[in-house]
């Protein structure tokens, strides 16, 4: 079922609704093979994006490149690229079967070559059993994989996956991911997932965008993009974490509070410092930087602290190990930083 | 017997006592057996019965088939009605093609086309449309003395079908347009992604998606028309099973099983063609909609598109607003006959309407606005009953005021001559079964599904959550029910309300045989008398028109309530 990957590529993508501009300037490769994950807020244009690779909504300036084909001005029926809906699309008047073997039907296959990859496709998401039914007899992660089936039947040069967990509860969330990245890595298919949920980005993509208000903010991996955010924006969208203003005189961040931190990547533009929670470390003696616990948040394996400082509220997680007291409410206590490796930010 | 069962809501008492609401669950199931279920019930037993000696038998049925009239006139309704359904379709197919797939300007008159029909009972219009597209009609006059040809429209059964397809395709408008707008984006989107487009998409996965609306809209117009007596009455088709049914009981008598056969196979075909639509609906609910999604995208036409389109919609709303503007010309006409156009104009049969007949449009309004009442308070209480309490057997409630709906207006009319003849009442009002009373109540039973589905529908929008906030807050389970559920649901329930009687009042079929003098008979059955003669159709007409105005009123009140009420939800579902 593999064929020759491609890559895809976006040049400088504008679209808009009407007078709202709701992408601008995508600039975009995707290897081939790769898994790439869109990840935004809901109104970030990520969707969008992956609909205008798909060929829907209104078109696009720009270029949209699979392989070497430009294919911003084709009609969805011309593009094959496979897109898995967000709500499944599967049609309720047809069987299993027959749902994935309509996009055969329509690139016009013989019978006796439709059936023989039909039931490939099903065995590949493990659903051959239920080739019969009707998918209104299907649980939630069931149709998830017909529609998967589905598309993959098709043997399409791209797999756009457009929030493909987001009907399924979290237990089958966890499971389904797990599964696609499997089944892409077997299939080789360059494939763009689209979500809105950071865990599901960073445990299944190779890379993965950042959008906010329609421009991409940041492209790397997922732990490129935790460790070092590009802006204010991705840092608190990556993950918890303390932003202090403050300014950078070579060696040292001197923040608004007046702690001086040591930094391993000196940065003469930097304004703000992103801290990790689970950097900073508590103790209830000893050197550091006063601080006052205000609240505290049992998270099983770790304890979230709220802690006055003279920089503000910071957000400190410790882990939690059994037998070990936590502080209260209300005690006085120190926090060492660990600052070699945070991010410096210039926005 | 309704017995208190415990729900999770319901407190737990360790005596069983009659709660408001079984009291009124009683209450209504008592109505129900005694107005509409026995009734009916005895209809359909006495076709059993020899006429003669009581005892059970087929004979009736074998007399039945045995003579040509009612075989012939078996056949016609069934021909009639498949072909209305047919015709009807060719005028809402293409309607609702355009509204749906195209951005088009003319969708506002679509919508229009869609009621406009309904605003007039069919067999007001039909005297109307024999005038204009009769064998000397209008249209034939002048294709005649043009083209040298005529056109038989109306000819004897074209003619039902005729007026009953223009007057009954909104309903499969209406169905299937809803189908095709409930259809989310992203079945097509799935479809032109995995390479299909165009007329092939729509055969393949639009359409099939749009059937059960359309089925459904195709299996009401089939038993409307089938059920149907004014309208072949008043273009004197007799050989039909609704009129046969008609003029044995009204004029061979009471007793003639010939009636209750009739009314036995009308039955027999309501109940199956209801349960037919309701097959094809059962677990094909495919408004698959999603929140946040839209609809199939539209696209713009061309100019030439364009131009098709106007001309098709133009043709149709010609035909549609025939019925209207034959009445009109009958209604302010002097003479009209063996010319296009009447010899003069006049108001003078308007005159005559409110010099003469008055009563009937008083009658009318108490009659529809009585029963209209008692639909919504009965629906309302069985919506309540049937959503909101575990009262043992509720859904029975549902089931029996929902089976109003397979009895045909002539049946109900024959188990109320049956079931109360030589019902003395007291205080000098006479026998029952020719009481006003009885049309009343007869109305009401009629109008009871439609008002009860309104009722449900509101019902159900006013979420749990705002009862038991206020029963938290100290609300007790009536003050709740006052409060909060019935201003909620105000809407709803004047939408019922007016719906309810604007349908009410022009219902003829039921009425038809239970009108005891003309001093009692509301204005369908004014507007069937006057309609006999020749020169009683201009006033028979200014009545029609009384009629339209009420019935477009009632309409334009109702929809205007709706809108009002879906955006009063909205507001409140986007401060979420």
């Amino acid at each position: 079922m593999t064929q020759s990957k491609v890559g895809i590529r976006i040049e400088d993508l504008h679209l808009s609704f009407g007078d709202t501009k709701v992408l601008e300037g995508i600039q975009l490769v995707i290897e081939p093979g790769e898994f790439f994950a869109f990840l935004g807020p809901s109104g970030s244009g990520k969707s969008t994006l992956l609909r205008a690779i798909a060929g829907f909504g209104p078109t696009p300036r720009g270029r949209i490149l699979i392989g070497d084909r430009d294919v911003a001005t084709l009609p969805p029926w011309k593009r094959n690229v496979g897109m898995v809906f967000q709500s499944y699309a599967l049609w309720p008047h047809m069987s299993v079967r027959r749902n994935v073997a309509f996009g055969l039907e329509e690139r016009r296959m013989p019978a006796s070559k439709i059936a023989p990859k039909v039931e490939a496709a099903l065995e590949t998401v493990g659903l051959l059993h239920l080739a019969d039914r009707m998918p209104g007899q299907l649980s939630g992660g069931q149709q998830q994989r017909v529609a998967l089936a589905r598309t993959i039947a098709i043997e399409p040069q791209v797999l756009l996956l457009d929030e493909p967990l987001s009907n399924l509860d979290a237990a089958l969330r966890v499971q389904m991911r797990r599964e696609l990245l499997s089944l892409q890595r077997k299939l080789g298919l360059t494939t763009i997932f689209v979500t809105h949920d950071q865990e599901e980005a960073n445990t299944t993509s190779d890379r993965m965008a950042v959008l906010d208000k329609g421009v991409i903010q940041q492209i790397g991996t997922p732990q490129q993009l935790y460790d070092y955010p590009a802006n204010t924006f991705v840092a608190g969208f990556l993950g918890t974490a303390n932003v202090l203003d403050g300014t950078h005189d070579g060696t040292h961040f001197i923040t608004r509070g007046g702690q001086r931190l040591a930094v391993a990547n000196p940065s003469a533009n930097a304004k703000r410092i992103v801290l990790r929670p689970q950097n900073i470390r508590v103790s209830g003696s000893g050197e550091g930087v006063p601080g006052k616990i205000s609240h505290r948040e049992f998270l099983g394996s770790q304890i979230r602290y709220l802690i006055d400082t003279p920089d503000g509220q910071l957000i400190v997680d410790t882990l939690h190990a059994t037998g070990h007291p936590p502080f209260d409410a209300g005690a006085e206590v120190k926090l060492t930083i660990d600052s070699q490796s945070a991010a410096l930010l210039e926005d | 017997m309704p017995a208190i069962t415990d729900s999770p809501r319901r407190r737990l008492t360790l005596f069983p006592n009659l709660s408001g609401a079984a009291v009124a669950g009683i209450a209504i199931a008592i109505f129900l057996m005694a107005f509409l279920i026995l009734p009916v019930a005895q209809v359909l037993y006495v076709a059993f019965l020899d006429a003669r000696t009581g005892a059970f038998t087929f004979q009736n049925f074998q007399d039945f088939f045995n003579t040509t009239l009612f075989r012939e006139s078996f056949v016609n309704s069934f021909y009639v009605s498949a072909m209305s359904v047919v015709v009807a379709t060719m005028i809402a197919l293409p309607l609702a093609y355009i509204t749906t797939r195209f951005n088009f300007a003319g969708t506002a008159a679509i919508q229009a086309l869609g009621i406009i029909p309904l605003i007039m009972p069919p067999f007001v219009g039909a005297v109307a449309m024999s005038l204009l597209f009769g064998r000397n009609g209008s249209v034939n006059l002048l294709l005649n003395q043009y083209f040298g040809f005529r056109i038989p429209f109306m000819e004897g059964l074209n003619g039902v079908i005729l007026v009953q397809s223009i007057h009954y395709f909104p309903f499969i408008l209406i169905n299937l347009s809803a189908s095709l707008r409930n259809i989310d984006r992203s079945m097509e989107e799935a479809a032109q992604n995995l390479g299909s487009h165009g007329m092939r998409m729509f055969r393949r996965i639009v359409f099939p998606l749009a059937m059960p609306g359309y089925l459904a809209g195709a299996a009401l117009v089939f038993i409307k028309v089938f059920d149907d007596l004014g309208t072949p009455l008043l273009l004197n088709v007799n050989n039909m099973l609704a009129p046969q049914a008609y003029l044995r009981i009204t004029g061979v008598g009471i007793n003639d099983p010939m009636g209750y056969v009739i009314s036995f196979i009308l039955v027999v075909f309501s109940v199956f063609s209801l349960w037919a639509s309701f097959l094809f609906m059962r677990g094909k609910d495919y408004a698959t909609v999603q929140k946040g999604g839209g609809g199939l995208s539209r696209r713009d036409l061309n100019t030439r598109e364009k131009w098709l389109a106007w001309a098709t919609i133009l043709l149709i709303l010609a035909l549609v607003l025939s019925p209207h503007i034959g009445l009109l010309l009958l209604a302010f006409g002097t003479i009209w006959s063996f010319s296009p156009l009447p010899d003069g104009f006049t108001v003078q049969h308007f005159g005559t309407i409110f010099t003469q007949s008055t009563q009937y449009v008083w009658n009318t309004i108490i009659y529809a606005g009585t029963a209209a009442l008692i639909d919504v308070v009965l629906g309302c209480a069985i919506a309540y009953i049937v959503i909101r309490t575990g009262l043992t057997g509720r859904k029975w409630l549902d089931y029996m005021a929902t089976a109003a709906l397979a009895v045909p207006g002539v049946v109900l009319g024959i188990g109320y001559l049956r079931m109360f003849h030589g019902i003395q009442l007291p205080f000098g009002l006479g026998q029952m079964s020719s009481f006003w009373g009885i049309i009343i109540i007869a109305l009401a039973v009629r109008r009871l599904p439609y008002a009860l589905r309104a009722c449900m529908a509101a019902l159900q929008q006013v979420s749990l959550s705002l009862e038991e906030a206020a029963e938290s807050l100290g609300a007790s389970r009536t003050s709740t029910i006052r409060r909060i559920v019935v201003p909620l649901m105000t809407g709803g329930i004047l939408a019922g309300f007016v719906t309810s009687f604007a349908t009410a009042a022009v219902e003829l079929s039921a009425t038809i045989m239970l009108v005891g003098r003309s001093s009692d008979a509301p204005l369908a059955y004014g507007i069937y008398l006057y309609m006999q003669s020749p020169a009683g159709r201009g006033p028979g007409a200014a009545l029609g028109i009384l009629a339209v105005v009420i019935v477009a009123l009632g309409t334009y009140l109702s929809q205007r309530i709706i809108e009002r009420e879906r955006s009063r939800q909205s507001t409140i579902s986007d401060q979420h």
